[in-house]
């Protein structure tokens, strides 16, 4: 019988949920590193049981752990993240240069063939890769050295790469997200990389349509569709049909198109998630109605999906790396608060049911189909 | 050669797999940072942990105590105490009192 296991990293933790295909009843082991902030957790797609987990403290720094068994056990590898080179400068919130600085692991993406080949998005933004199981890791440097690289300034969040999108058909070609920095496209293994930013506009930039700047909050894409790219935007939800060279707006009849995760739907790529939030300035639902919004035509038109979900007094948040969707049929979707809630739907998102509540505040969710 | 005890903070033990306190073997000499490079080695899970690879600086929030006294800004150089030394005290290394 298939399985779904959810990954959850929180501020105190990491928590791992098993189901069976009806994803009725979950178990709940955890929490795994207790203590630590575990900002991601990654299953390797063709080995379900490798795990990747990056669990970081201020006072310790980084550590990667590594299971080989679904995350009943687990071993640190490596934690050395080193700038290739001359670190060099980018900008700081003052206008200064400052060193780039390694603070922590945002996000792990295993290669989609290869369990033992990993990517790590890091702060102060850059691409890491591991080929040997996440023992040693290795700058992609060419990212970070790309020419507008020096005039990267961080937001309030810092300066994060928080998301990889990797081609399954064409590994070479890989999306990566930048918080206030942007969008950037490589076709080449990571060799070189574009600003993939084309018609982004952000009011809060002196130059709203600046290549670089744009607080891209998440990426999605369909595995099918590699040239089109989903994006939540620091305001604004987008579509690109051409790998980054024009985005459209698609924000719609959304009640506010500012938000953090943005997910697709695993058997219909023109059907996206995104779960809106008030405003920049007030991270938690319009009105404390916490609402998924779902759009079966690539954006534009939503439906606020509600059932199960507080329609008041809620004020919590649901952040990038917190929704997720499984490939079940139909397919589920997951997602943490701030608050330490994880919902479930097992129905595309229909209807919501609370699996755990109270937990720490919810980093990340991921979901893992396993046969 | 002699042997030193060093005591750990909670995360610490867990990553390293052991109890609150470990022993080392250092030189009779030995300093701060011979202590550090001793427990690195012992216990490699705990390299960058403690202090920061590449140029081995301690973690801001990481501090050095031992015999009463902090530790934490003295330089690498500097001698173990004498108590350290004959394992009448251990080194404490400790996390940073913090909230949230």
């Amino acid at each position: 019988m298939s399985q779904v296991r959810l990954l959850v990293g929180t501020k105190k933790g990491a928590f791992i949920f098993t189901s069976d295909a009806a994803r009725r009843e979950w178990q709940i082991e955890g929490p795994h590193f207790g203590g630590w902030v575990v900002m991601h957790l990654q299953g390797a797609a063709t080995d379900p049981d490798r795990l990747y987990a990056a669990p970081w403290t201020d006072w310790h720094g980084q550590v990667i752990q590594r299971s080989d068994d679904g995350g009943r056990t687990w071993e640190p590898v490596g934690n050395e993240f080193r700038y290739k080179g001359e670190p060099g400068t980018h900008q700081w919130y003052d206008g200064t240069s400052h060193p780039w600085d390694f603070k922590r692991v945002w996000h792990l993406q295993p290669s989609p063939s290869d369990p033992d080949l990993v990517f790590a998005g890091v702060e102060d933004a850059a691409l890491f890769r591991s080929a040997d199981g996440g023992r040693t890791w290795r700058e992609v440097e060419a990212l970070r050295q790309h020419s507008t690289g020096r005039t990267w300034q961080p937001g309030a969040g810092g300066l994060c790469l928080h998301t990889i999108l990797i081609d399954p058909a064409n590994e070479d070609r890989m999306y990566v997200a930048i918080s206030a920095a942007g969008a950037f496209r490589t076709d080449d293994g990571g060799a070189s990389w574009e600003v993939a930013t084309g018609g982004l506009r952000s009011e809060f930039l002196p130059d709203p349509q600046a290549e670089v700047g744009h607080c891209v909050h998440k990426l999605a894409m369909h595995p099918s569709r590699p040239d089109t790219v989903f994006m939540q935007k620091h305001w604004d939800v987008c579509r690109t049909d051409n790998a980054g060279a024009m985005w459209t707006e698609v924000s719609g009849n959304l009640p506010s198109d500012f938000g953090f995760p943005i997910v697709v739907h695993p058997h219909e790529p023109e059907t996206i998630y995104v779960v809106p939030i008030l405003s920049d300035s007030e991270h938690y639902p319009p009105e404390g109605k916490l609402q998924v919004h779902r759009s079966r035509t690539g954006g534009g038109e939503w439906e606020a999906l509600t059932r199960g979900l507080p329609q008041g007094d809620c004020f919590q948040n649901v952040l990038r790396d917190a929704l997720a969707i499984d490939a079940m049929e139909p397919c589920g979707l997951y997602m943490g608060t701030t608050g330490g809630t994880l919902f479930a739907s097992a129905d595309e998102g229909d209807s919501w049911t609370p699996i755990a509540e109270h937990l720490p505040r919810i980093l990340s969710v991921e979901v893992q189909s396993i046969p | 050669m002699t042997t030193v005890r060093v005591s750990l903070p909670a995360h610490l033990q867990r990553l390293a797999g052991v109890s609150a306190e470990v022993r080392l073997t250092v030189s009779d000499a030995a300093t701060l940072a011979e202590v550090l490079d001793a427990l690195e080695e012992k216990y490699p899970v705990l390299k960058g942990t403690v202090r920061e690879h590449g140029a081995a600086g301690r973690r801001a929030y990481v501090r050095l105590f031992a015999c009463g006294r902090d530790l934490s800004h003295e330089a690498p150089g500097t001698p173990l105490p004498a108590e350290v030394m004959i394992g009448e005290e251990p080194l404490r290394v400790v996390g940073a009192i913090a909230g949230g």
